[in-house]
């Protein structure tokens, strides 16, 4: 344990290591002034972007390796375990998506991979990284980039905006209008409400989508926090918490690609 | 819950990852999957067909084989009935051959006794003659009886 008190030790886990620009130019926050970048819109969330990009060439990697070396012969057992990877997306993909679009099977696997990759980052024992990284003078450090609401955020974010190109594109202006306006009430009069109904429907999905990614992980790091308090009972503990989340990481990850996929699909089709 | 540039760090990152998937990853293993699918399925086909040809295989080499059973044995009877004949056909010639010898040996002893016969006679005759003429000797003379002896040298 790295601070005194349960509730220091908690706020000291969940606080991220940043980076903002302040009076005196670009600062850290540090043991004595953790809170120095809150509410500074102008600063970095360090550890959280270090952990996900890294995650994220790590998964560029190993994809691109097992790419380069695909053989349409007897597959290495490296290329068969991608293959299932692609597959599974493939799949799952082609099941929901009816479209032509050359973008949604590259994005659901690249979401899937790095949500699932990000979310197993919450079995590492929640000290040990902190912990090394106290040692090199680094005072905080949240490893699990999906409990940083900034990380999920960007994610939805993107996949709204890919959502209105698409519904644009498809429908045209006149059309994604006309859908946002003449639904569910086909009257002129009931104009504004149908765009109150519509609009809500619309902004509900990035934030839904990226809410239920970073609360399932922020809980479930939250919890893994609370049993790490607890002595040595926390052996069988973490063991059960670690067996559930298992499950959660996984289907989080699946249920985020699944979203995006249906969103897009929705997106895609012309009434 | 607070948003800094984190977010927009994120944003460009996210946009990168799939734009690199999009272009250097699904594609080269899309492609390979797809490929080895239509290889399997090919193989799959090929062995079909091969299974197919196989047995065509085995029921013409059946085919072959009764037939040149059936040769054989057509061959096996030919032989049986030709041996047949040629034995026929020898046994004929050896009898027709002790036919031919038993007439000639019959022809000879025909004409052995004939000879003898006329031998015979000759002395009959001869003796008779000389008998008659130790008759006639004291009687008559030989020639004035001559055709007496004749007529009955004829008879005998």
């Amino acid at each position: 344990m790295s601070a005194e008190t349960s509730s220091g030790y908690i706020k000291h886990h969940l606080q991220n290591l940043q980076v903002c620009s302040t009076q005196e130019g670009w600062q850290f926050n540090t043991s004595e002034n953790p809170t120095l970048c809150k509410g500074n819109l102008v600063a970095f969330n360090v550890d959280s972007m270090f952990f996900s990009l890294l995650l994220g060439f790590v998964f560029l990697w190993m994809f691109r390796r097992a790419a380069k070396k695909a053989t349409t012969g007897v597959p290495s057992k490296f290329q068969a375990f991608i293959e299932l990877i692609i597959d599974f997306v493939d799949t799952n993909v082609k099941d929901t998506f009816h479209g032509k679009n050359r973008m949604i099977a590259p994005l659901g696997l690249t979401i899937f991979v790095w949500v699932y990759m990000m979310n197993l980052m919450d079995l590492i024992p929640v000290d040990i990284i902190p912990k090394l990284a106290e040692m090199m003078g680094i005072p905080f450090l949240k490893v699990v980039p999906s409990t940083d609401v900034n990380v999920t955020f960007a994610m939805s974010i993107s996949i709204f905006i890919l959502i209105i190109f698409y519904s644009i594109k498809i429908k045209g202006i006149g059309g994604f209008t006309k859908e946002l306006t003449l639904n569910p009430f086909n009257h002129w009069a009931a104009i504004p409400i149908n765009l109150i109904l519509e609009g809500a429907a619309l902004i509900a999905k990035p934030i839904s989508l990226s809410l239920r990614l970073f609360g399932n992980m922020y809980a479930g790091e939250l919890i893994y926090i609370l049993i790490a308090l607890m002595g040595l009972y926390q052996l069988p503990l973490h063991f059960g918490w670690s067996v559930l989340h298992l499950l959660v990481t996984f289907l989080q990850a699946f249920i985020f690609m699944m979203l995006t996929v249906v969103y897009l699909s929705l997106a895609h089709e012309d009434h | 819950m607070d948003f800094n540039l984190t977010m927009a760090g994120q944003i460009i990152a996210m946009i990168v990852f799939v734009w690199f998937t999009m272009k250097n990853i699904w594609p080269l293993l899309d492609a390979a999957i797809v490929e080895r699918q239509e290889k399997i399925a090919e193989g799959l086909a090929a062995a079909d067909r091969s299974q197919q040809d196989l047995e065509l295989a085995q029921k013409n080499a059946a085919e072959t084989m009764r037939e040149a059973k059936d040769k054989a044995a057509e061959l096996l009877d030919q032989a049986k009935k030709r041996h047949a004949e040629i034995v026929d056909s020898a046994k004929d010639d050896a009898r027709a051959e002790a036919d031919k010898i038993k007439a000639g040996a019959e022809a000879e002893i025909e004409q052995e006794v004939h000879r003898a016969r006329e031998e015979l006679r000759k002395q009959v005759s001869v003796l008779a003659v000389a008998g008659a003429e130790k008759i006639l000797q004291r009687s008559i003379d030989a020639s004035a009886q001559a055709d007496i002896l004749d007529s009955l040298v004829a008879e005998l």
